[in-house]
């Protein structure tokens, strides 16, 4: 069971798809300006990626190459439907706030990522761990854009009230910017810049080095 | 491997798994519809008692609506009407149907609804003795990045404005969005609608002073959101007007409607 755990447990820091391979960046910016959004988000995606691993990994062997992203892609979009559908059932009013986002995750690179990078050669067992692990990964990073967004942006968690915001005759003045989207970026890249700090090998190489400054005479 | 890229097997791995997944997709819209349906229909009313400023949080939505009339307006005569049944009324749908519905010319639409439908349904909660106690209208307009639909509320009197919510709107969150903040819209409450006969209320920017004469139809504007300030400003002055339910207000308080 040591290798299922490893595949579990790879994705969340070693291998975190946010973090290291700068992936499924459009959702974490959209659905993390309040918590309890975030964490139905993080449920949905990690269902969707372990049963379409789970699906595309059973029927591995008989998809034609030719055809094998459509076929993922009709496996993610079913899925991602009865997901949508679902939350529309029993969560109605967090359903309202994804509102788009949850059929985007059709469109979220880990999904397809992991459905041809490893469910398409691996067993269904190992497959749908691995689709759990990714979506442990992709929630350990969008939970933890979504505290300090919603924290400092609107004084609240869960919706209830950390922070006493002026507006409501308190103390704090919110950080208007935490709850527009852009905000995310600077978190996920202050996340990057200390999961790399502990995990140095994550460090990438320069793609170029900068030239030394040349001499004027060479124009000459 | 190469049996797995004949054409036949290309086509056939294609068909089973699109019959499979509409199965199972299909299967889970048809079941959940019914819950769907219950939670959107829940979710209105529970909207239309926070407009209002009826909602007891804790206590069953149902429970509370059922105090709750709904009827039908010819918004043409500004009179209650039995010729359509509310229940299986679509209003939005009406207003899309040019037998249902009039165009509006731009310069008479302020809210940008294009079409406003010839019905609408109102909700009208009674006191004890009968008389009207609050009365709720549907609204839309523009904002910025698209269509709010909400609820205004008005006192028995049918000028005094008593609440105003928004249950789907796209507004910035932080910003515009803050339409949906408890505080903004507590400052509706106790505003005049009219004043003469005309309608007064006017959403400015900044904030009101309270001293100022015209105070009571003036709502603060939100900050940083200049274009939905302005879009709930049209869409609640011309609901409130002429185009919208006016007639039918002047109706009911003068006992004709």
């Amino acid at each position: 069971m040591d290798s299922a755990k490893q595949t579990l447990t790879t994705p969340i820091f070693k291998n975190n798809p946010i973090a290291l391979q700068i992936l499924g960046i459009c959702s974490a910016l959209a659905v993390t300006s309040s918590l309890q959004v975030t964490l139905v988000m993080c449920v949905a995606l990690t269902s969707v990626t372990a049963f379409s691993n789970l699906g595309v990994s059973l029927i591995r062997k008989h998809i034609p190459g030719s055809i094998r992203i459509i076929v993922q892609m009709i496996i993610i979009a079913s899925l991602v439907i009865v997901v949508d559908q679902i939350l529309k059932a029993y969560a109605f009013a967090i359903s309202k706030q994804l509102s788009v986002f949850v059929g985007l995750i059709i469109t979220n690179c880990i999904v397809m990522g992991r459905a041809e990078a490893f469910a398409m050669k691996n067993p269904p067992l190992p497959s749908f761990i691995d689709g759990i692990g990714n979506g442990l990964g992709y929630s350990v990073v969008l939970i933890a854009v979504a505290i300090v967004r919603e924290l400092f942006g609107a004084g609240k968690l869960f919706g209830f009230e950390i922070l006493p915001l002026v507006t409501d005759g308190g103390w704090y003045v919110p950080n208007g910017l935490l709850l527009l989207p852009p905000s995310a970026f600077f978190l996920i890249g202050g996340f990057i810049w200390v999961l790399r700090t502990f995990h140095k090998e994550q460090v990438e190489k320069p793609d170029f080095t900068i030239a030394k400054h040349t001499v004027l005479k060479e124009g000459v | 491997m190469s049996s797995n890229d004949s054409t036949s097997k290309t086509l056939i791995v294609a068909l089973a798994l699109c019959i499979v997944c509409s199965v199972i997709v299909s299967t889970a819209a048809v079941v959940l519809k019914p819950v769907q349906e219950q939670n959107k229909a829940l979710d209105r009313k529970r909207n239309i008692l926070a407009a209002a400023g009826l909602l007891v949080p804790g206590q069953s939505v149902e429970e509370q609506f059922s105090h709750i009339q709904t009827r039908m307006v010819d918004l043409r005569t500004g009179k209650f009407t039995d010729e359509l049944d509310p229940s299986s009324y679509d209003q939005l749908k009406a207003a899309k149907n040019p037998e249902r519905s009039e165009a509006l010319a731009p310069e008479n639409d302020p809210a940008k609804i294009f079409r406003r439908e010839d019905y609408s349904i109102v909700y009208v909660a009674r006191d004890e003795s009968g008389g009207v106690d609050k009365i709720i209208l549907p609204i839309r307009g523009y904002g910025l990045w698209g269509t709010l639909y909400g609820f205004i509320a008005l006192q028995g009197d049918a000028k005094t404005i008593a609440g105003i919510g928004f249950y789907e709107h796209k507004e910035t969150p932080g910003l515009g969005g803050e339409v949906d903040n408890p505080r903004w819209k507590s400052l509706w409450s106790g505003k005049q609608a009219y004043d003469d006969g005309e309608v007064a209320i006017q959403v400015i920017k900044g904030s009101v002073d309270p001293s100022a004469p015209n105070a009571e139809y003036r709502v603060d504007g939100l900050a940083g959101a200049t274009l939905t300030t302005r879009g709930v400003d049209n869409l609640v002055r011309f609901w409130l007007g002429e185009a919208g339910f006016e007639p039918f207000l002047n109706n009911l308080k003068s006992g004709e409607a």
